[in-house]
């Protein structure tokens, strides 16, 4: 897929994203924004995963660690056809499989996640698996910065260097909001970088929202053999519409149909400055 | 009529001891089954374990939130895993890893609660799992196994490696007798195995309460009381046919385990009892809700009354009212 053929589609999952949330009159629409170009880039270029491989245990691993994102991998996922995209006009309602967080219920999902710092202890353990069955396959984790306090994330990040697991790649979709405020006036966790680091990790910082330095970044696993891959992905919370960006009260704010409509308009606006 | 009990302490095993043994022996064939372990091998008795099967043992570290969060990725790529930690840790700062990661994400892990109840005596109540029971139950999918003696552990561990479902195994340090000289019933999860049979009352336990509750029985023998024994060492799904049975047959029913009074076996039994018409005179030994005495496990369960004597003593109590 090109470049510009990406672009569009992050520009379409945005779109996709907002409508199923003004739908649903709920979901966390600024970390949503905030992640979908790393979910994209992840999904068309970088990762082996698609319906026809899903069950094959030589397939590649996500597991998405800020799972109140959700609307974005659902999003994603029926892209991938991994389900009909209208069975996302059922998100939140009432005996749906499609809720607020990834479950396994849904197709294209490996685990139901929701409580934060659980994805990347997880995905050690799949990493680990890999190497114990001389598998090929690669592991990834999306996680949000607000979740990093969780000292969860830093058991497992010490795990993660001492087994050596080049096959595991973490990305921290840094957007720098989180609930209550800044992430730096919440808990700081900067410099984050010299942590990683410090835990044992190949650390790269990107644009998280542009696609080459997304792709370019994903392209160079491992970042060095024998340590664990990070990917410090600076990002814009309600990235795409200008009214959203950097706005706390977007991080599961849900627009008005007039919002709704306006998001739209920027988002289409951007279709057309897209270059190669 | 009862079985003949074999009362010889020290002639078998801690039940722990048993578990490595058995998921040792499993291991030789099965090579997907995984240990996890943090810093907690040398407890566990897996020392062997580890030095004949390096490549499936994965040590985590004093860590006992990613000691699940690894054990539920291995879980999902096909390996039967055991997680193996102090049941205190384990059920504790790690209970929502067993929520999220194991069950409701559905994975074959096995949880293993070792040196479970007051097993580390005097080293106090941070070591101690009086809550385990009680957690657990209220977490859907997962089975709450507590074997009594050898033959379960050996006959638990081997179902809960051919198990696809999450499992939770609890056992002590302590050496623990047999119960039974004819082992010929099947062991299954979910059915309780009787070890003595009498209608005057039923006395229900669970894992190293089993055993003193057999002794009781012999006791109240004497005096011409018939109890009838049950290991009941799966508290979730519970084997509500037998507690029926008792309870048409028995004129008091008395439940004992090393856990808090609150949320565990007894408090299961009674709620299925009284919510399915059955009211007996009925008492819950346990842990009562307070600090805890100090002092080593036995004397611990002895200053709550959970010895041949104590339990003897309050089912008299009971069906003298």
């Amino acid at each position: 897929m090109t470049t510009k053929e990406l672009k569009i589609k992050s520009i379409e999952y945005r779109k996709k994203i907002l409508k199923y949330i003004l739908q649903a009159k709920a979901g966390h629409t600024g970390g949503s924004l905030s992640c979908t170009d790393i979910l994209n880039v992840l999904y068309n270029d970088v990762m082996n995963i698609s319906p026809a491989n899903f069950s094959s245990p030589d397939r590649d691993r996500y597991v998405q660690s800020k799972g109140h994102s959700v609307e974005a991998l659902f999003v994603v996922l029926a892209d991938k056809g991994f389900f009909p995209e209208e069975e996302l006009n059922t998100l939140c309602r009432y005996q749906s499989h499609y809720i607020g967080h990834p479950t396994r219920k849904v197709k294209g999902v490996e685990q139901n996640t929701g409580a934060l710092g659980h994805g990347l202890p997880i995905c050690v353990g799949t990493a680990i698996a890999a190497k114990l069955d001389n598998k090929d396959y690669r592991v990834f984790t999306l996680m949000g910065d607000g979740e990093l306090p969780e000292g969860s994330n830093w058991e497992a990040a010490l795990s993660a260097a001492h087994y050596k697991l080049d096959n595991l790649c973490a990305i921290v979709d840094k957007n720098s909001l989180q609930i209550t405020a800044p992430t730096a006036d919440v808990m700081n966790t900067d410099p984050l970088d010299e942590k990683w680091k410090a835990f044992g990790w190949a650390v790269k910082e990107v644009n998280g929202n542009d696609i080459d330095e997304l792709r370019a970044a994903f392209k160079s696993l491992p970042f060095e053999e024998g340590k664990p891959s990070v990917i410090i992905a600076h990002t814009t919370k309600g990235k795409g519409v200008s009214f959203m960006e950097n706005e706390l009260k977007w991080h599961h704010g849900v627009p008005s149909e007039e919002q709704y409509e306006q998001a739209l308009e920027e988002l289409n606006g951007l279709l057309t400055d897209i270059s190669d | 009529m009862a079985e003949q009990i074999i009362i010889q302490p020290g002639a078998d095993k801690p039940n722990q001891d048993v578990f490595a043994e058995t998921l040792q022996r499993l291991a030789e064939t099965d090579r997907n089954i995984i240990a996890v372990t943090s810093d907690s091998r040398g407890s566990g008795k897996l020392v062997p374990f580890g030095k004949k099967f390096p490549n499936q043992i994965v040590e985590v570290g004093i860590a006992e939130q990613n000691l699940v969060g690894v054990a539920a990725g291995l879980g999902s790529c096909d390996k039967k895993v055991f997680a193996v930690s102090p049941a205190c840790f384990l059920t504790a700062r790690s209970l929502e890893q067993i929520k999220n990661d194991i069950c409701y994400s559905d994975h074959p892990v096995t949880v293993v609660g070792i040196s479970a109840g007051v097993s580390y005596g005097a080293l106090g109540s941070t070591h101690h799992s009086l809550h385990d029971f009680a957690v657990l139950r209220a977490i859907n999918n997962i089975t709450i196994v507590v074997p009594a003696d050898n033959y379960e552990t050996e006959k638990a561990t081997e179902l809960a490696a051919a198990s696809d479902k999450p499992v939770y195994l609890r056992f002590g340090k302590k050496v623990m007798p047999s119960l039974k000289t004819d082992n010929s019933d099947d062991f299954m999860f979910g059915k309780g195995r009787v070890i003595a049979e009498g209608n005057d009352v039923a006395i229900i336990a669970n894992g190293e309460t089993v055993y003193p509750a057999v002794q009781a029985a012999e006791v109240l023998k004497e005096q011409g009381i018939h109890a009838t024994v049950v290991s009941m060492h799966t508290i979730k799904p519970l084997d509500t046919a037998l507690l029926a049975a008792l309870a048409a047959k028995c004129n008091a029913i008395i439940t004992v385990e090393e856990h808090s009074v609150n949320g565990g076996l007894g408090e299961a039994c009674a709620s299925w009892l009284l919510q399915n018409g059955y009211a007996k005179p009925f008492k819950i030994m346990g842990i009562p809700d307070e600090y805890t005495v100090t002092g080593s496990q036995v004397e611990i369960l002895n200053h709550y009354g959970i010895s041949k004597e104590g339990i003897a003593k309050e089912v008299m109590h009971l069906i003298s009212k």
